[in-house]
């Protein structure tokens, strides 16, 4: 293959006998789809096919719960109904709510984390393991201990909230205004960590010498965290932007073993609402259209996000 | 990653000092939320509810029983009637006026969750490790396109895929089998395993092979005798990827699997006492699922940076 270009090759090729004729085994073209084969069938039978089913779904009034059914094409009967619903509305808003606070949250704290650790102190590996910890453990399991430590005055959240407020009287989860932000909260002790693992690869890439030309400038420390350390850091919290925004577009199951959707429809998620439609209601082809939607919506926003993503990097 | 220790930018001691108590205190505050369900296991019913919540409590293992067995209460009659309990167990139970009726479900749960994390793990390292294998030495036609394929489809949300897969799955009797929860699980990790693995394989030199070929290996046998030993690091950081989102996963698991199959992130939830969830109980069971990912987590930590970005920054 491109061997004969790698100058150690062509030395040991050289100093070596010559090579037996035949070699026994696979040629390395037939190889190389043998080891790949598997995994792009894998990926089509459980990602693009199902993808493409749920898309021809969409454009029917198939019920699940119904297999011997009488199949109808709807044309776009889906889509302009539940672009018409106001659940839908909400339910959308309620995500984009939780996304954006998150982010926002885990962004602020995670780079701050980092930006901290990145001093080099003592103890600094153990404490970033234990930091770490919330991020690896399954999301419905937090959900379900959380409402544990939620509970109006036994819980230990409220316990620690009124030792500064004085009132342990009041329920995070079946509050309509605060229930919104305790699934944030939720998020944000999970996943900081994330980005700040992310943001701690970016300090570290930084060249040291950018710093030491900027001290001999005489420019100021923030000047150099403006001028150095935010731009290099830059793709890197992109990134992570990137891959928490996908992954809280998609919250499901921490948010329902917390709250549920409610109290109401208060932290009713997109995924939520269409959980419901789909698997409690079974309306398959409405559903399949919502997913539709929501698919379209993640890989739009992503593929801009990825360009401006890739300019940044490239600077 | 390090600084010199005489570079002019190193921060000075106050500054690693503040940044140290700073970082602390976020991880202890972080922290809590852990301990205190750890700390719920080991409580009784009352303690667990106690107003206010209760630091100091006399510890039992009350809730570690209530995950493992089912009970029945009894009248006093009965009760007073039985002959000596024969374990400590169940002599912890008898003292709420309860019998143990025969074991609980978690232990079932739990083995699932073993075999379904270990059968996609292994499953996702052979097939990861021998895409990644042909994507860094071979001249693949459309390479990049197939990566990025690969890539896309950690992008899709699963409710895109997830009616489908349903049916699908009740088509072709998969539902609610250990298999089926494998091969799904697989084809979820699969994307982060053949990017992480790829980088790893890329850093061995292709010399290596190339010199155990010229000495008259086939390309296949110095795959397997050369490269695979050499990845080893790399192997075990994506298989303890691969298992702890496995382990962890909801989705799916409760879509598709109910009584034979079902993993424990389903079941815990659903650990009922008198009068709602069993807290201690449910924070026993919760203790010992976390167990395995806290040690795992300790072990990864090396790899997590690659593990979260893929190389998708360099």
């Amino acid at each position: 293959m491109n061997a004969p270009d790698h100058p150690d090759t062509v030395r040991a090729a050289e100093a070596a006998p010559p090579p037996p004729p035949r070699r026994r085994g696979l040629s390395d073209r037939a190889l190389a789809w043998v080891f790949i084969a598997p995994v792009i069938a894998l990926l089509l039978a459980i990602n693009i096919f199902p993808l493409l089913w749920n898309i021809w779904l969409s454009f029917t009034n198939y019920r699940a719960n119904r297999p011997g059914m009488d199949v109808r094409g709807m044309g776009t009967g889906n889509y302009e109904r539940l672009l018409g619903q106001d659940d839908v509305w909400e339910s959308l808003q309620h995500t984009a709510h939780f996304v954006t606070w998150s982010l926002f949250f885990q962004v602020v704290i995670g780079f701050a984390l980092a930006w901290l650790i990145n001093k080099q102190f003592r103890g600094s590996g153990l404490w970033t393991t234990l930091i770490v910890l919330p991020m690896m453990l399954s999301p419905a399991v937090v959900g379900t201990f959380w409402t544990y430590l939620y509970q109006p005055q036994v819980g230990i959240f409220n316990a620690i909230v009124g030792f500064f407020t004085g009132s342990t009287h009041f329920s995070m989860i079946a509050d309509r205004d605060l229930a919104p932000w305790a699934i944030v909260l939720v998020d944000t002790w999970m996943w900081t960590p994330f980005v700040m693992l992310i943001c701690l690869a970016g300090l570290r890439s930084v060249p040291q010498d950018l710093y030491e030309a900027a001290e001999i400038d005489g420019a100021s420390p923030l000047r150099q965290f403006v001028t150095i350390t935010l731009p290099m850091v830059l793709p890197f919290l992109m990134l992570a932007v990137l891959f928490r925004g996908i992954e809280n577009f998609k919250m499901f199951d921490m948010v329902v073993e917390l709250t549920s959707g409610g109290p109401g429809s208060v932290t009713e998620l997109a995924n939520i609402f269409l959980k419901r439609e789909a698997f409690e209601k079974w309306r398959t082809g409405y559903a399949a259209a919502l997913a539709v939607i929501l698919f379209v919506t993640v890989f739009g926003f992503a593929n801009i996000y990825v360009k401006a993503w890739n300019t940044v990097k490239q600077r | 990653m390090s600084t010199s220790a005489h570079s002019i930018v190193e921060p000075g001691p106050r500054i690693k000092w503040v940044a140290g108590i700073l970082v602390a205190a976020y991880a202890l505050l972080t922290l809590i939320p852990i301990v205190w369900i750890v700390m719920t296991g080991f409580k009784s019913p009352t303690d667990a509810i106690a107003y206010p919540p209760k630091v100091f409590f006399e510890p039992t293992l009350e809730g570690y029983v209530n995950v493992f067995t089912s009970r029945s209460r009894q009248s006093p009659e009965y009760m007073a009637n039985l002959p000596p309990a024969e374990t400590w167990y169940e002599e912890l139970v008898r003292k709420r006026n309860m019998v143990i009726t025969g074991p609980s479900r978690f232990a079932d749960r739990y083995t699932n969750s073993l075999i379904i994390g270990f059968g996609s793990t292994f499953l996702t390292v052979v097939l990861g490790v021998m895409a990644a294998y042909a994507f860094s030495r071979f001249k693949v036609p459309l390479k990049d396109d197939l990566m990025f394929f690969i890539l896309s489809t950690r992008m899709f949300p699963p409710v895109a895929v997830a009616i489908p897969i349903f049916l699908m799955y009740r088509e072709l009797g998969l539902s609610d089998t250990h298999l089926g929860m494998i091969v799904l699980y697989t084809a979820v990790n699969l994307s982060l395993a053949v990017w992480l693995l790829k980088g790893f394989i890329d850093e061995i030199p292709r010399e290596y092979e190339e010199a155990a070929m010229v000495d008259g290996y086939s390309r296949f046998q110095a795959f397997m005798k050369v490269v695979l030993p050499q990845a080893k690091a790399g192997i075990a950081a994506t298989a303890i990827f691969s298992l702890i989102f496995s382990w962890n996963e909801y989705n799916f698991a409760i879509l598709l699997t109910s009584g034979n199959a079902q993993t424990a992130p389903p079941f815990i939830p659903l650990i009922i006492g008198e009068g709602g969830l069993d807290w201690p109980a449910v924070a026993a069971a919760t203790t010992l699922f976390i167990l395995p990912v806290l040690f795992f987590t300790v072990l990864l930590r090396k790899y997590l940076l690659a593990g979260i970005t893929f190389g998708a920054v360099r």
